[in-house]
């Protein structure tokens, strides 16, 4: 019997042997020669300026900068259900950044996940949308990101634990979960839709936060865009199962991707600031990519379909806007009207973006608390969302039971959805990760 | 370090980021016209403009106006003369005088968005700006002899 265990045992541990040093062996990837001197002078302003566009599409910058750090010199930490990994400094400094990199090198971090010295690359950097980008933008990119002025960043060291931390077991994820592959332009779709589809898959990395991932981290391909949670906030569905009162047409999705708020949807929340601020938003990105974008996704969110209700919704939403402000004996209406009705109150006739309505919200018409909680708890700062637009954080204000019975009010009197389940338990969540986020600060 | 501008001037101050920016106004810059109330938000008297809309400094972390142009009663008006101010003074709304700083702040957005506003208008802006004196009688007719004043200002001026 003994005997057996003893045989059993080892067995295992050979196989397990075996399939490690597999693992290691599929893994393995040469090193790239590094380049010597310095390459900055040999590109034209033209591919520079070309490359910043992209730059900008792709917001490089939201990982790559630690915040308040100088752009892309690395140390956003990007909280992963496996730990937090930063954001690599991807200046041309030759000891701490890129700047020893060939094009070959960057094109193959780019489209296979692996470093110049030919370590596997962690999930956080979206190799698996980058690899669709065409040679010439991969190009554009390595120009402009060669030509930034090269800063000496170390960043703070990856907390992902043993043995995930093995960078070779990346190569089981990338068989797994990865298909190395340009973008392949859908022949029954306009050029328009083919440009948005490109910049969304390819570049700006849409489905990094907008789709729910596995246990291993890897993308739920079925259920694209259907919404995932991203640092404590929810991004929201993309697809025809957006909740939002107001379809995101392509005239909305057009100003929310440029300013950051609508009137008929609200601003954006902390997770999608960086996509906006400093990015879509700069003037060098095009028009027609930002028009393009909008295209793709009014076709997968089926927008025109409920174009025409926009006008009655947005009536109906106005004629909730001053409930509160009468003599009323509701203690929940009281609580609304003592601490939100002054900045959120819109008249009958027009939303305005600076005060955003409720009733139209996001957030409040979303199947799960999370955004409104997190809203309210911990507000809006100058940095986040639309510029100009500041919330107070009602953290140190109402109490767990007073937010629930705001959440309870507010979609029972602006909202034709039933009550949030569990709020309680979530508000306490969030409340206590808050708190825990702003001890690391 | 906090940078932000406050009524036309670029300050940088080091309160810890988390603390209110009410306290960083009246404490370490030293404005005491923005008044502590409640604390919690619901009274109004800390009320003062980020980005020109206003907001309950009480509750604001300082961090989260960084960058932002933020304005106080002091800095309404130069000479303090904003058009409600002088209605205030003409019709002599304050009695103990506490609150009214944050009801002339609040009173200048409301303005702002809805210039000739609607009793409702006023209502529902202004719910969250509380006065224990009950001046409210004369802080609605202030809004509206301004309101008066500033849209004959616009299409005369």
């Amino acid at each position: 019997m003994r005997v057996a265990i003893r045989r059993g045992l080892s067995a295992v541990i050979v196989v397990g042997l075996l399939g490690l040093l597999g693992s290691f062996l599929l893994s393995w990837r040469p090193a790239i020669a590094p380049i010597q001197g310095q390459t900055s002078n040999r590109f034209s302003p033209e591919l520079v300026a070309k490359g910043e566009v992209l730059a900008a599409e792709g917001h490089c910058a939201s990982c790559h900068t630690s915040p308040g750090g100088i752009a892309f010199a690395g140390g956003y930490g990007v909280k992963t259900p496996f730990g937090t990994i930063y954001g690599t400094n991807i200046t041309p400094d030759p000891t701490t950044g890129i700047g020893l990199w060939s094009r070959e090198a960057f094109t193959r971090a780019m489209r296979e996940g692996v470093s110049r010295d030919g370590s596997h690359l962690f999930g956080a950097f979206p190799y698996w949308s980058f690899t669709k980008l065409s040679d010439d933008d991969i190009g554009a990119l390595y120009v402009y990101m060669m030509t930034r002025p090269p800063v000496s960043a170390t960043i703070p060291k990856n907390t992902v634990p043993f043995p995930l931390n093995i960078r070779a077991l990346e190569e089981g994820w990338k068989i797994l979960f990865f298909r190395d592959g340009r973008y392949r332009p859908d022949s029954f779709k306009s050029a328009e839709w083919n440009r948005g589809a490109y910049l969304s898959e390819a570049l700006s990395d849409c489905s990094g936060c907008h789709t729910p991932r596995n246990a291993l981290g890897g993308e739920k391909v079925r259920a694209a865009y259907s919404g995932a949670p991203i640092d404590g906030w929810i991004a929201p569905a993309l697809t025809k199962a957006n909740p939002a009162p107001i379809p995101w047409t392509e005239e909305e999705l057009v100003t929310y991707l440029r300013k950051g708020v609508t009137p008929l949807h609200g601003t954006a929340g902390a997770t999608m600031t960086p996509v906006i601020r400093g990015a879509l938003e700069l003037p060098i990105v095009p028009d027609a990519d930002i028009h393009a974008i909008a295209i793709y996704f009014t076709d997968l969110n089926h927008a025109q379909e409920r174009a025409s209700t926009i006008e009655t919704t947005t009536r109906k939403a106005l004629t909730t806007s001053s409930l509160g402000s009468g003599p009323e004996y509701d203690p929940d209406a009281q609580l609304y009207a003592g601490a939100c009705l002054g900045c959120h109150y819109n008249s009958e006739t027009t939303p305005r973006a600076e005060r955003p309505e409720l009733a139209l919200n996001s957030s409040l018409s979303a199947s799960d608390p999370t955004n409104f909680i997190q809203a309210v708890l911990n507000g809006i700062s100058n940095t986040q969302g639309a510029p100009g637009l500041t919330m107070p954080a009602y953290a140190s204000s109402l109490n767990d039971s007073e937010i629930c019975r705001l959440a309870a009010y507010l979609r029972r009197t602006r909202t034709k959805s039933p009550p949030w389940p569990d709020v309680e338990k979530k508000v306490a969540q969030i409340r206590r990760e808050s708190v825990a986020s702003a001890g690391q600060d | 370090m906090v940078t932000f501008d406050l009524n036309g001037r670029s300050v940088s101050v080091h309160s810890e980021s988390s603390v209110p920016l009410l306290w960083v106004i009246r404490d370490e810059l030293g404005l005491k016209g923005t008044k502590f109330g409640c604390g919690i938000g619901y009274c109004g008297a800390c009320t003062v403009h980020v980005d020109g809309r206003s907001t309950r400094s009480c509750i604001t972390p300082v961090s989260a106006v960084a960058g932002s142009k933020v304005t106080t009663i002091e800095g309404l008006d130069p000479n303090g003369k904003h058009p409600l101010q002088i209605a205030w003074v003409e019709l002599q709304v304050p009695q103990c005088g506490y609150c009214q700083p944050g009801q002339i702040m609040q009173a200048a957005t409301l303005l702002k968005d809805f210039p000739d506003p609607t009793d409702r208008d006023i209502n529902a802006v202004m719910s969250g700006n509380v006065c224990r004196c009950m001046t409210y009688i004369r802080i609605r007719k202030a809004i509206k002899l301004a309101s008066e004043r500033m849209r004959e200002g616009a299409i005369h001026g």
